[in-house]
């Protein structure tokens, strides 16, 4: 390979040891992913993708096995990640919310401020910024949290079905903002969902988990030209074929499972 | 039943509905805030009129009206204040002196498990114990100055304090740790961003249980070795057969209370303006 990538996941395994039952949630992942590359994983509740975002994301240790994620600039973060809807801190007002990586990283004042008007900016939240979580909709609450993991600035963005509490009219529209602010920035992501749909829209490269032990079974290029708008993947009839293919494997995914 | 009849009166105008619904609403609403300002007047009331009537023994029931006019009196003379200022300036030191380091064991205890482990059982073996029970003690260590009152106050206030911080640290949620390490927050951000607001709350809750545990403590510890303080004053007056003078000192403590819950709900709105 001629150009280094980004995320490598090498023969990374986790089990969850309880009570002298070992449960394997990931076997033998080895992933590549390359810069500014958008991953989906997708695949049924419990397969082990949540396991496999929280160990990148260093809130979860592998039991063998390794990754690396490359950096390329210094005093850059290695990732943040944008959790699911509860993630935004009830106890910081939006604006702290937004800068709290920075905060953490101690970055200079002004350096700060400017990159939190920035995003809030871009999220359209200026006008929430002194408001607390407690007072602004749900699908708010998430720009925040996408905001927050912008302005972090990190090498690469860990998803983790931020979208999974929103009502499907919101979501749509913040798929669409997440796009956008990500086509600026062509940061590397790995996002986490069961929905086919949202993969389809979002990535470049679909892979398919199975689950227990969680293992990637497959892997799928997502053929459609950006910038990318739900109307498009409804209406391209490759993309139904894709739908349908996904929704086979993934079924039969999950009726192996049922049968363990 | 009503709304019908109201429609039929008014069978087009939806908003006619609505207002009489609103209207009685707003009615039922009022009648709630009557019956609260009514409660303590009519136990009032009804206390002057027993004791006049003496259906109760005016000696040991005197009429309010009476025990008001003692209170003039005392205030007149500025007995009161004297009191008054004593059992405050005790109960204010005592009451910081048990809740600050409560709250600093108590984060600590939510942050670090060894320090709990360590403490919990400690705690848990201390906190039955009265700490009246204890006064004599303190009065061999700490005299009967102001201090000694002080210490039996904080004594009592430090159980409460300490365990609802601990568990306040304790009961925050997993996610917003996650955040905080995610975002590579250090020990002492996470003190000040995470565990000291997070724990804020349930905290409070305990040192509302403490200001109500500090009021029960000082008239104690004022009737068994002072010679001053409303507590005092109570104990005095009733050896002396004054009851009106001890009921007046009554009426103080519960001023107390409802003046150190007003504060303490002040404080609360102040520290945790994000709880809607």
């Amino acid at each position: 390979m001629d150009q280094e990538s980004k995320i490598t996941i090498h023969n990374l395994t986790k089990v969850f040891f309880k009570k002298r039952t070992a449960v394997t949630a990931l076997k033998n992942i080895n992933l590549e992913i390359q810069d500014g590359e958008f991953v989906c994983l997708l695949g049924p509740s419990g397969c082990g993708k949540t396991t496999l975002l929280r160990i990148l994301a260093g809130l979860d240790k592998e039991s063998t096995g390794s990754f690396h994620i490359s950096r390329a600039k210094k005093n850059r973060p290695l990732q943040s990640m944008i959790f699911q809807e509860k993630g935004v801190i009830p106890w910081l007002t939006v604006e702290d919310n937004v800068a709290f990586g920075l905060n953490m990283r101690h970055l200079p004042k002004k350096e700060v401020k400017e990159r939190t008007d920035y995003y809030l900016n871009k999220v359209g939240l200026e006008s929430f910024r002194k408001l607390y979580p407690s007072e602004i909709s749900g699908g708010m609450k998430q720009r925040v949290s996408i905001a927050r993991a912008f302005a972090n600035d990190p090498e690469i963005l860990l998803m983790d079905e931020p979208f999974a509490a929103l009502d499907e009219q919101n979501k749509f529209i913040l798929q669409e903002e997440l796009l956008n602010i990500w086509s600026e920035t062509k940061k590397t992501v790995l996002f986490i969902t069961h929905s086919i749909d949202e993969a389809l829209l979002m990535s470049d490269r679909i892979l398919l988990m199975s689950s227990q032990p969680g293992q990637i079974i497959r892997e799928k290029y997502v053929d459609l030209g950006r910038p990318r708008n739900m109307e498009m993947v409804r209406s391209n009839p490759k993309m139904a074929e894709q739908f349908v293919d996904i929704w086979q494997h993934l079924q039969t995914a999950v009726q192996a499972s049922r049968q363990n | 039943m009503d709304t019908a009849r109201i429609t039929k009166s008014h069978p087009e105008n939806p908003i006619a509905v609505e207002e009489h619904l609103w209207k009685k609403r707003k009615r039922r609403e009022g009648l709630k805030h009557t019956l609260t300002v009514f409660s303590p007047i009519f136990l009032l009331v009804l206390w002057e009129f027993l004791s006049r009537t003496q259906l109760i023994d005016p000696r040991f029931f005197p009429p309010p009206t009476e025990i008001i006019g003692t209170f003039a009196q005392m205030v007149m003379t500025g007995d009161l204040f004297t009191h008054l200022e004593i059992s405050f300036y005790r109960i204010i030191g005592g009451f910081l002196l048990g809740v600050i380091p409560a709250i600093l064991l108590g984060l600590l205890m939510g942050m670090y498990t060894p320090v709990k482990y360590f403490f919990s059982p400690i705690i848990m073996a201390l906190m039955p114990i009265p700490t009246l029970a204890l006064m004599p003690i303190i009065l061999i260590i700490f005299g009967i100055g102001d201090f000694g009152k002080m210490v039996t106050i904080a004594g009592s206030v430090f159980f409460p304090v300490v365990i609802n911080t601990a568990a306040g640290v304790a009961n925050i949620d997993q996610i917003y740790l996650d955040v905080a390490k995610n975002y590579g927050a250090k020990s002492k951000d996470f003190f000040w961003k995470i565990a000291l607001p997070g724990s804020l709350p349930v905290m409070l809750e305990g040192i509302q249980m403490g200001q109500a545990i500090a009021l029960l403590t000082i008239v104690a510890a004022e009737m068994m070795g002072a010679h001053s303080g409303i507590g005092y004053l109570i104990w005095t007056s009733y050896k002396a057969f004054l009851l009106k003078d001890m009921y007046v000192g009554l009426v103080l403590i519960s001023f107390f209370g409802y003046f150190f819950s007003i504060l303490l709900r002040m404080l609360q709105k102040k520290l945790i303006p994000w709880r809607k």
